[in-house]
């Protein structure tokens, strides 16, 4: 889970990156040469064939997981007071894993999908959609960007546990380090997923043209 | 003061076990729990009935036997304590306080709040040991140790084995128990030749008995009653680690 964990993060931060190429007001075209660079360089490609494995790895490791810590406990507690001891999210990585994948089907069928569909095998080069364009009418739909909102919100607090408990798996670890650690994983856990959620916002309120 | 105990009774392993209620009057506030238990226990006898079955033994918090999950809590409300050291005092007056056992797949249930914690046992005859002769008093003097690392050698050793962090974390891991062992023996010379054997032989044999994995939700660290710190589990992360890659 920490090593895909960690891997998914830096590609957070690529797509954080060039997403936020949409607020130079040029309209998309900065956004878009990046978008056409890393739609149709071979190594970024090759990329997405890692990152897509690093999804699935991520993903599966943690059902297994689930059931495995879930197993554990074949007889529940008739009165628990779980919040005590422990915050909500650190317990809930699963449910919010969960509604991160759900927003994962949507947001790529919203985009990747039908790019590379476009694109096809063989008309890489040409075949791309104009992702700009199709932000500008998704967004227009507020109900979708409710849910991209909501997605981030998920995203945030499976950050806020995730990223310093990666760190500790992999027993990465010193009393040196760890405030570090910690104060990163929460400025992570806030930046990131903010200026996600402001991309959807920036259309709805046409604060980008 | 006056209780409303909703307490786990279970006839044996194998049998249905439920919540009963019990009503429980003039308890001194600096009773201790088990004291309580054993103000019911007496009144059960009394009048026929079959008294709670309990662990516990030197009721001064250092043996680790005494359990219960009480109020939703691993050793109850009181901080850094075990079940004997809690005091009725931590209650108020009339409140209604839910008594179930450590529950974990690995610890199974011998009869109402005893369970069968022998898998800790199992995990440390895996290691949990220096097998090479240490020598007598003077010896252990010759052996310099880094008094920083000789601390936190100690604070390791604290742990109980009470099982409280299984008990108290939700994917039932036992990994602050197992990574404090490992520590204790890893921060020291005579512990070093068995290192990486120890990690991965503690390890294997705490997954064999069914215990979950952790996931850093920090449980454990905030019920343990000897204050045994999560650095633990990273150390034991990353023994278990060196030793996977370089073990023969």
């Amino acid at each position: 889970m920490a090593l895909t964990g960690l891997f998914l993060i830096t590609f957070l931060v690529v797509h954080a990156g060039i997403n936020s190429m949409i607020w130079f007001n040029d309209g998309g075209e900065t956004f878009s040469n990046w978008g056409h660079f890393m739609g149709t360089n071979l190594i970024i490609r090759t990329m997405e064939i890692v990152l897509i494995i690093g999804f699935l790895v991520h993903i599966i490791d943690g059902l297994l997981l689930w059931k495995q810590n879930r197993d554990a406990r074949p007889v529940k507690y008739a009165y628990s007071n779980p919040a005590a001891n422990s915050k909500w999210y650190s317990r809930s990585m699963g449910l919010l894993g969960t509604l991160i994948l759900i927003f994962l089907v949507i947001h790529t069928a919203h985009f990747w999908i039908p790019n590379r569909l476009s694109q096809g095998i063989s008309n890489w080069e040409h075949g791309e959609i104009d992702l700009y364009g199709k932000m500008v009418e998704i967004f227009q739909n507020p109900l979708i960007v409710l849910v991209y909102v909501a997605g981030c919100f998920s995203l945030f607090w499976h950050l806020l546990h995730g990223f310093k408990s990666a760190f500790q798996s992999l027993g990465l670890n010193n009393v040196k380090y760890n405030k570090a650690i910690e104060i990163a994983g929460t400025a992570f856990a806030i930046i990131v997923p903010l200026v996600f959620a402001l991309m959807p916002i920036s259309f709805y309120f046409h604060l980008v043209h | 003061m006056k209780f409303n105990l909703k307490v786990w009774r279970q006839k044996n392993a194998k049998a249905e076990g439920k919540l009963v209620d019990y009503t429980i009057d003039n308890i001194i506030p600096d009773m201790s729990f088990l004291e309580m238990v054993d103000v019911l226990n007496d009144n059960l006898v009394r009048k026929g009935e079959d008294p709670i079955a309990f662990d516990h033994d030197c009721r001064e918090g250092i043996c680790g036997m005494c359990s219960m999950y009480i109020s939703g809590r691993a050793h109850g409300p009181q901080h850094a304590a075990t079940t004997c050291q809690l005091y009725m005092r931590s209650f108020k007056d009339g409140d209604t306080i839910y008594v179930e056992p450590f529950r974990a797949g690995a610890f199974p249930i011998i009869k109402d709040l005893v369970t069968d914690r022998s898998a800790f046992d199992r995990i440390i005859s895996k290691g949990g040991f220096v097998s090479v002769n240490t020598g007598q008093a003077q010896d252990a003097n010759n052996l310099p140790v880094d008094k920083a690392f000789a601390e936190k050698a100690m604070d390791a050793a604290a742990c109980i084995g009470c099982g409280a962090c299984v008990a108290a974390c939700p994917n039932s891991a036992a990994m602050l128990f197992v990574s404090a062992k490992i520590s204790q023996l890893a921060l020291l010379p005579q512990g070093g030749p068995e290192r990486n054997n120890r990690a991965i032989n503690m390890v294997n044999q705490m997954d064999e008995e069914g215990f979950g994995s952790c996931t850093n939700i920090g449980a454990c660290e905030a019920e343990c009653p000897k204050e045994i710190k999560l650095t633990n589990i990273a150390r034991m992360n990353r023994e278990y680690l060196v030793a996977s890659l370089i073990n023969e």
